[in-house]
């Protein structure tokens, strides 16, 4: 009974504070409103396709139902390795860097208490998002699979679970990190993480080849490949369990055992974990306070970045210096880089995956395609990445905003250093992106140059949107710069960027419609005309002008009366 | 020099700061006491420019805070109430990032760090992160780079917080020294024994205004009393509670 006091209790603080932040000067009606509105775009946009696509497949014989199977278990896969890093990382900052601890641990409170508090914080705070993309995707299963309402309660039986095991596991290897790591080197341990997240996806896919699921030819008769779809991914992985215990429930069977092993799996783990807990948490949290060995000296790579910015004039510098340094020296930030390097791989390996280059099986045309989906997502990851990396660049000024305010620097100077800072990487990030991808689709010079400008544009015009709804809605408080995107400003900004970003792929389209129907049956293929391709490029030059410039410029306002609060 | 003129701010209802008016002249120490929540941080952040007032004027070397703002940020050096600076920077970066912003770089300002973070006995920590700073460390390395740029005035938000005897002494003599050679000083301050022995001139303020100002011979008139400290001063004009509430406060509480 003392603990479920004191479990209530330790979770009242956080409670509180998150509703009164969303409460905030815009009122909840106001926040309320914009999640519905966010939830009304996104969830029906998830649940249709999938329906769609699901009664695709179900209408296909014997190969169709194990394929909806795989996808289920393949697509929960996935959320179990990004549920299993994030719980990690956020692990990291609830168990053992959060400002309350020290507070907290100088009080009686027990520690299975103290243990299953942080374990809930950890688990809502990695979870929300895979468990808000879960309910359209489970409710399209459950349609396509025409099952009653009731199917709602074992989704929740089945996902329970699926999210506690990877919190409690994350937690678990979170102590033992601070444990072998001799001192406060959070730096090392995400290192550890990130490297290790890295190694494991690529070898997933190594060992997965999912693009061999679409490219049946390669397997040696329809039996073999009927076997590789009838596997699971992982007998060993509760992913597989929540996929079989619930493509079970659709199909009307049920499996004791399946049910019984991840129910026993999440209670298991929980109690490990808090039995772990009890014994090394103390010494690793007194571990986890000690000062880590700072002693930094200027390396030649900081030496050279000084002269390399040196032109811009000494404010600027300073304040680009300043941001590089606390970026690379601040593990939750750059360690998600690692991660969002092996994604870029994986997805230039896909692109050589898919039998569209030319020459290959399919036509230039369908080339063309691929490159509007290309674009498409592209700067959908680009709206990704600015809002984890560029988002978060004011809201992380927060309490050392006063240096800035009383120093002789504009709004301007400010909002640019800010603005290069991000922009320069992300355009990078973007153009090698394109580049590459074209290459590997073996793209038309012509459209090659038209995907450069364009993404140009875009990377520029998101890094001016991110910074812009980073400076209306910043997170001054928030204790980890990766859940800052997750605010109410990084959704409006996705939402914005996506739906620019949707605006110029249709405008594309339309202005390249000539070229792209000249492929079609009947009609004689021809090159995209230079005229098509300009019109192209100027719709999306307007769109990031459009999109970019105001946002700055409000931004600037909004700092220089930003000093009126 | 620093001029306030019917400085006024709000908070939604609440009237934080109202109509304050004071001149601090060059050479001054200018210490500005009053109990919580009376405007007094409030006061120093619209000087410092980081607040905007809802009404008045202020003016750093002449400079207008709201007309020329950055020519009145480029004169002032301001330490703020709590010390929070970027984590991630050394030291030295953080003194190179704040004369950054005021345009200075060189050699000259590499010897200038060193003999600031000389002083206050920092040295040894000049290439550690700021993160495995103390707090009286951190405090003193906010003195440094308010005064590694060689500002006209400087304003100090709760200058005593965090430092050790021995930089509670360095400090005195550092801003007496200052204001000798012509500098203006304004301290908010809560140690009246400070604000006794460094300030030559004194405002109290109460609920947003100035109860009374001038030396400690103006402050005694002001509160009827002779030869009184400034303690006793200060309750009276701030009409603080008296031994008596104190003494059955703690009765209860034991």
């Amino acid at each position: 009974m003392k603990v479920v006091r004191e479990f209530l209790l330790l979770l009242g603080p956080k409670w509180r504070s998150t509703r009164r932040r969303g409460a905030g000067a815009r009122g909840r009606a106001g926040r309320v409103l914009l999640l519905l509105g966010v939830g009304a775009a996104a969830w029906p946009f998830v649940y249709f396709t999938l329906v769609r696509f699901l009664h695709a497949l179900r209408g296909v014989e014997d190969v169709g139902p194990l394929l909806a199977a795989r996808l289920l278990a393949l697509g929960l896969l996935i959320f179990l390795g990004i549920l299993l890093l994030s719980n990690v990382i956020a692990a990291l900052s609830s168990f053992f860097l959060a400002r309350d601890l020290p507070a907290i641990r100088s009080t009686p409170v027990d520690g299975l208490s103290l243990y299953l508090a942080r374990l809930s914080e950890t688990l809502v705070s990695s979870s929300w998002m895979v468990a808000l993309l879960l309910v359209p995707a489970l409710a399209a299963y459950g349609r396509a699979y025409g099952v009653g309402p009731g199917f709602a309660l074992v989704a929740i039986a089945g996902v329970v679970p699926f999210l506690v095991i990877p919190a409690a596991v994350g937690g678990a290897l979170t102590l033992l990190l601070v444990r072998v790591f001799p001192a406060r080197r959070s730096r090392d341990i995400l290192a550890v993480i990130g490297l290790g997240s890295a190694a494991l996806l690529v070898l997933v896919l190594r060992v997965l080849r999912p693009e061999r699921l679409v490219n049946p030819e390669s397997y040696r008769n329809l039996v073999d490949f009927l076997e590789a779809l009838r596997g699971p991914t992982s007998t060993w992985l509760p992913s597989q369990w929540t996929a079989d215990a619930l493509i079970g429930a659709l199909e009307g069977r049920f499996d004791p055992l399946t049910w019984l092993l991840l129910w026993t799996t999440a209670a298991g783990v929980t109690t490990l974990g808090a039995m772990l807990h009890q014994r090394l948490y103390a010494i690793c949290f007194t571990r986890a306070q000690e000062g880590d060995e700072n002693r930094l000296t200027r390396t030649a790579g900081w030496k050279g970045l000084e002269w390399f910015l040196t032109p811009l004039g000494i404010r600027r510098r300073e304040l680009i210096l300043k941001d590089v340094r606390s970026f690379f020296r601040d593990p939750t930030q750059w360690s998600q880089l690692i991660i969002l390097a092996v994604l870029v791989v994986v997805y230039v390996y896909n692109m050589r995956a898919l039998p569209v280059r030319a020459g290959t099986t399919i036509s230039g045309y369908l080339t063309t395609l691929v490159l509007f989906l290309n674009l498409a997502l592209t700067g959908f990851v680009l709206a990704a990445i600015a809002a984890r990396f560029v988002f978060p660049a004011f809201s992380l000024e927060g309490r050392t905003l006063w240096l800035l305010r009383s120093s002789p620097v504009p709004a301007s100077e400010i909002l640019a250093s800010k603005f290069w800072t991000g922009a320069v990487p992300l355009t990078g990030m973007a153009l090698m992106l394109t580049i590459m991808t074209n290459f590997v689709l073996g793209v038309p010079r012509a459209l090659f140059l038209l995907s450069l400008g364009s993404i140009l544009c875009l990377s520029l015009a998101f890094t001016a949107q991110a910074l812009a709804w980073g400076v209306f809605y910043p997170e001054f408080e928030s204790e980890n710069a990766a859940q800052i995107p997750t605010s109410v400003g990084g959704l409006l900004f996705m939402l914005g960027a996506l739906g620019s970003l949707g605006f110029v792929v249709v405008a594309q389209g339309w202005a390249l419609r000539g070229y792209l129907t000249s492929g079609l049956p009947g009609r004689a293929p021809r090159l995209a005309t230079l005229e098509e391709i300009g019109l192209a490029f100027g719709i999306t030059l307007g769109v990031a002008l459009l999109t970019g410039v105001p946002a700055m410029k409000a931004a600037e306002q909004r700092i220089r009366i930003g000093a009126r609060d | 020099m620093i001029e306030l003129e019917a400085l006024t701010k709000r908070y939604g209802d609440f009237l934080a700061v109202d109509r304050v008016s004071l001149t601090i002249g060059a050479g001054r120490i200018f210490g500005l006491l009053g109990p919580n929540g009376a405007g007094k941080t409030t006061t120093l952040r619209m000087i410092a420019g980081i607040l905007e007032p809802d009404g008045g004027q202020v003016r750093i070397g002449g400079h207008d805070m709201a007309g020329e703002p950055m020519a009145a940020r480029a004169v002032l050096g301001f330490v703020p109430d709590r010390p929070f600076v970027y984590e991630k920077l050394t030291g030295a970066e953080l003194l190179r990032f704040t004369a950054g912003l005021h345009g200075i770089s060189g050699p000259s300002l590499e010897r200038r760090i060193d003999e600031l973070l000389e002083l206050w006995d920092l040295l040894p920590w000049r290439d550690q992160l700021v993160e495995s700073y103390s707090h009286g460390m951190r405090q003193k390395l906010i003195l440094s780079s308010a005064l590694v740029h060689g500002p006209d005035v400087l304003v100090i938000d709760e200058p005593m917080v965090g430092l050790d005897p021995r930089s509670a002494r360095l400090l005195k003599s550092l801003l007496r020294t200052y204001a000798d050679r012509g500098g203006t000083v304004l301290v908010s301050t809560h140690t009246l024994e400070l604000a006794e022995v460094l300030c030559d001139e004194l405002a109290v303020m109460d609920r947003g205004r100035v109860a009374a100002s001038g030396s400690l011979t103006d402050l005694r008139r002001a509160a009827e009393t002779k030869d009184a400290g400034l303690e006793e001063i200060f309750l009276k004009i701030t009409r603080g509670a008296a031994d008596s509430e104190i003494t059955a406060v703690l009765g209860n509480l034991a």
